[in-house]
């Protein structure tokens, strides 16, 4: 009796998740078979995944071709490794000191950030853009990392980390003649790469994925990344290409894709990070 | 350096020493914080100011006029409809978009939890979106669904149902760009959720099944949900402020339109400030979005701090 209610509520409960799983992967299935389809296949509108003729090639070098995919690739890694290696030199010896070493004004300073934790990019946009365009520095890397140079979340992250940490690791290197400095960089930061990978995999994800900024400050296609450059690569393809436009989905989707899938537990991780975030 | 390294019974010096560490340590200390501190200022303390100052004028990028209007920009806003349609359209929108993702969040985590097959495979396929390139997926739902073409109007053909022009119609385009907010919010609060989960001592439901509780039903009821409390509030309010924050679908696929039928705070105050460069009314928008966030923040640490603990 017991056993048979057992298999019938996990039928239900494996019934439920797998439709589901289904009605999530169903954009993924539809983006690869329709890159892989020829335009009148698309037209047709039929249900067929397999495509009659493969079209494949003639998608995916129009996804390359009609804007600068490579570039718009290369954009979007040099633009997230500038901010995320900025924000971890600029957070890690804020953190520590915040965390271990009594100076006037650390209290202060740590309610600052926590204010600092609910101002989010959207409300400092204009001033940073006034400013940018004044520079006349629209259209470069440089705007498009700026207002990231500081994360309060990675100070925060790394604060709450580092006051976890044993005093006596810091004592003893202090004795041994170690400067603050060094103190950072040969003892907190070979223990703190846990906190690291998770801050570095929360912002790749969100700057990787990000559109807002990059439309304000990118205009050339040339300095775009991914998300701004399908956004051209679009209105380039007037948005009715749909098997080149998806075979540029599934160009800019796959390479974090593929990070996630090899590392999960890890990006599982670092994205809810933003739980904490709030 | 440190204290105890100094012999004892010299008082006068040791204190001296005292003294000359701390102001060492002090000095390290603002030259670690320091670059982080400018940072700060210059790139959240100046700018956030700069943005309440700004909405008291009337600035354009480009004129050279600047002229101090006190709260006319704000009085404006009162009357005017689009941003007020852009406010009663992120509402929806948010309350839409909140419940359905909570919820199916939750009950994602729970089946998820007691399933033992295949845990691992559902937990990835629900997080893909989370990981995956809104604008890049925004496409891919927009060509799904295509009211001609569309693969969702061709299944619905299939058992005779005549689809609607989801995002094309401004009666449906809010609710399609729900469900697709929906889609790629549930994966996250499922592992928010799985987390909460996690941490609920096994011997309560061992107690609670000794007690009265014999059905999954009531054990739900009686121990999971209220030691989840302070888990859904939180995912509650993280999914409220992401929901008023929506702006790459509407950007990709809609535009606002059709006739202002999606027009969303973020894209509304986008347009004012960075494409008709009027910096000054969209800085008094600004100011109207933060505010409605740092509402929902202090609403959430309130409700933190009242909330019974179960534990």
């Amino acid at each position: 009796m017991t056993t048979q209610a057992w298999t019938l509520a996990r039928a239900l409960r494996l019934a439920f998740l797998s439709a589901g799983a289904l009605i999530f992967l169903a954009p993924y299935v539809w983006m690869l078979s329709t890159a892989m389809k020829p335009r009148e296949e698309i037209f047709s509108s039929s249900l067929t995944l397999i495509p009659e003729r493969w079209a494949a090639v003639e998608n995916f070098s129009k996804a390359f071709t009609r804007v600068p995919m490579l570039q718009l690739l290369m954009n979007g890694v040099i633009v997230c490794a500038v901010i995320l290696v900025v924000q971890v030199l600029v957070a890690l010896p804020c953190a520590y000191a915040l965390a271990k070493l009594r100076f006037p004004g650390a209290r202060l300073m740590i309610a600052g950030i926590m204010l600092g934790l609910l101002v989010p990019i959207h409300a400092t946009a204009l001033p940073i853009y006034v400013a940018l365009s004044g520079a006349g520095v629209l259209n470069t890397y440089f705007a498009l990392a700026a207002p990231f140079m500081i994360s309060v979340f990675a100070i925060f992250l790394f604060l709450q980390f580092f006051r976890a940490m044993p005093d006596d690791l810091i004592n003893a290197a202090r004795l041994d003649g170690m400067s603050e400095l060094a103190i950072v960089l040969r003892v907190i930061v070979p223990n703190a790469w846990p906190a690291i990978t998770a801050f570095s995999i929360f912002s790749v994800v969100a700057h990787w994925n990000d559109l807002f900024w990059p439309q304000i400050v990118v205009t050339e296609t040339a300095m775009a990344p991914p998300p701004l450059g399908l956004i051209f690569f679009r209105a380039a393809e007037a948005g009715d290409d749909y098997g080149a436009l998806m075979a540029a989905t599934v160009v800019v989707t796959v390479p974090l894709l593929a990070a996630f899938l090899l590392a999960q537990r890890r990006f599982i991780e670092g994205i809810t990070l933003t739980g904490l975030k709030g | 350096m440190d204290s105890i390294a100094l012999p004892a019974g010299n008082p006068a010096r040791a204190s001296e020493a005292g003294a000359v560490a701390r102001r060492s340590e002090a000095l390290a200390g603002w030259r670690l914080a320091g670059p982080a501190l400018a940072l700060l200022a210059l790139l959240i303390l100046l700018p956030t100011i700069g943005v309440v100052a700004l909405s008291l004028t009337d600035f354009e990028l480009g004129y050279d006029n600047i002229h101090f209007v006190g709260l006319d920009n704000y009085l404006e806003l009162l009357e005017d409809r689009t941003f007020l349609i852009s406010l009663g359209n992120t509402l929806t929108y948010t309350v839409i978009v909140t419940p359905l993702s909570v919820l199916l969040g939750l009950g994602a985590a729970l089946l998820i939890e007691t399933e033992v097959r295949g845990r691992a495979l559902f937990r990835t396929i629900y997080f893909l979106p989370v990981v995956s390139l809104l604008v890049a997926m925004a496409t891919v739902w927009q060509y799904l669904l295509h009211p001609t073409i569309g693969p969702v109007n061709a299944l619905l053909r299939l058992i005779g149902i005549d689809g609607p022009n989801w995002l094309g119609g401004s009666d449906t385009v809010l609710i399609s760009l729900a469900l697709i907010g929906v889609w790629q919010a549930v994966g996250f609060n499922m592992v928010l959720f799985l987390a909460g989960l996690t941490a609920i001592p096994r011997e309560l439901y061992a107690a609670a099944e000794i007690d009265r509780a014999t059905t999954a039903w009531d054990r739900f009821w009686l121990v999971t949900w209220p030691m989840l409390g302070p888990t859904t509030l939180f995912v509650v309010t993280i999914s409220v402020i992401n929901a008023v924050k929506v702006f790459e679908t509407v950007s990709t696929v809609t535009q606002g339109g059709p006739n202002r039928a999606s027009e969303v705070l973020l894209w509304t105050i986008y347009q004012e400030g960075f494409v008709y460069l009027r910096v000054g009314y969209a800085s008094a928008m600004t100011v109207v979005f933060l505010a409605i966030l740092m509402i929902l923040m202090v609403l959430q640490y309130r409700a933190l701090d009242r909330r019974v603990h179960y534990t």
